[in-house]
């Protein structure tokens, strides 16, 4: 069967970004990012299980300035995928689902990651 | 040739078989359970902020916190595999690649939830 005659439904790339569509997109990349943190999360109960030297020099390999600044990111990431997730089970009762909702929530998720960031950061600095 | 396998195990894995919408609710019950764990997360590290070590050891060891940190693990390497599987199934199309990370992440991410809960463990019984 010769499949690759049919007509295709327009590649992603045709379409120019809209805010919802970005902001789908990012809970799918923050998703994978939050994946790849609970590396650091493992690391930091072993480090605290292995006793005192291993967990001082956790928190130093977490105190260096590139480190911090991926902390933050991870912050941002977690807030948002936490968030956004929220908007997500609220569109799996099918509600919010027009566009207009579908908008506004996702301005009040942006601004609720960034608050949260600023609330947990600046407490911590 | 007469298919020996009946048409139901046949038909199992490949499309509508009735497991289509567990994945779905599977990573929708583990999201429910990481929304009150996820900021049990941000309380505690908002707690060991600048917490020396006996401190941090002290606040993980008490049963309530060492139980959330438990499910915390449990519920993130779940709910992470069940993500990222979908993510290779939509973005990796050859089959083989495909099926070799599924591999790879799931075992990575019971390796990962094992070795944490261990270690959340060890310290909550040493006390």
């Amino acid at each position: 069967m010769e499949t690759n005659q049919r007509p295709l439904s327009p590649h992603l790339q045709v379409y120019r970004p809209q805010w919802t569509s970005v902001l789908s997109i990012l809970h799918r990349i923050t998703g994978v990012l939050l994946s790849v943190g609970t590396v650091l999360m493992v690391f930091w109960f072993v480090a605290l299980s292995e006793g005192e030297q291993s967990y001082k020099a956790m928190v130093a390999f977490m105190s260096s300035p590139p480190v911090l600044l991926a902390l933050v990111a991870w912050t941002l990431a977690l807030f948002y995928h936490l968030f956004n997730g929220i908007r997500h089970l609220l569109w799996d009762t099918g509600t919010m689902l027009e566009l207009k909702p579908a908008r506004t929530s996702g301005w009040v998720v942006v601004v609720l990651t960034f608050a949260a960031a600023a609330i947990v950061w600046g407490g911590l600095i | 040739m007469k298919a020996l396998r009946n048409p139901l195990e046949r038909a199992i894995n490949h499309g509508s078989a009735g497991s289509g919408v567990h994945h779905w609710w599977a990573q929708r019950f583990s999201a429910i359970l990481l929304v009150p764990l996820t900021l049990w997360l941000v309380w505690t590290l908002a707690v060991l902020s600048g917490a020396d070590y006996a401190e941090a050891r002290d606040w993980i060891a008490s049963p309530w916190n060492a139980s959330m940190a438990v499910l915390l693990v449990a519920s993130v390497f779940y709910h992470a595999r069940l993500g990222v599987q979908v993510v290779i199934e939509d973005y990796v199309h050859r089959r083989a690649l495909e099926i070799a990370l599924q591999v790879v992440v799931a075992a990575a991410a019971l390796v990962g939830a094992i070795i944490a809960t261990i270690a959340i463990l060890k310290v909550a019984f040493a006390g």
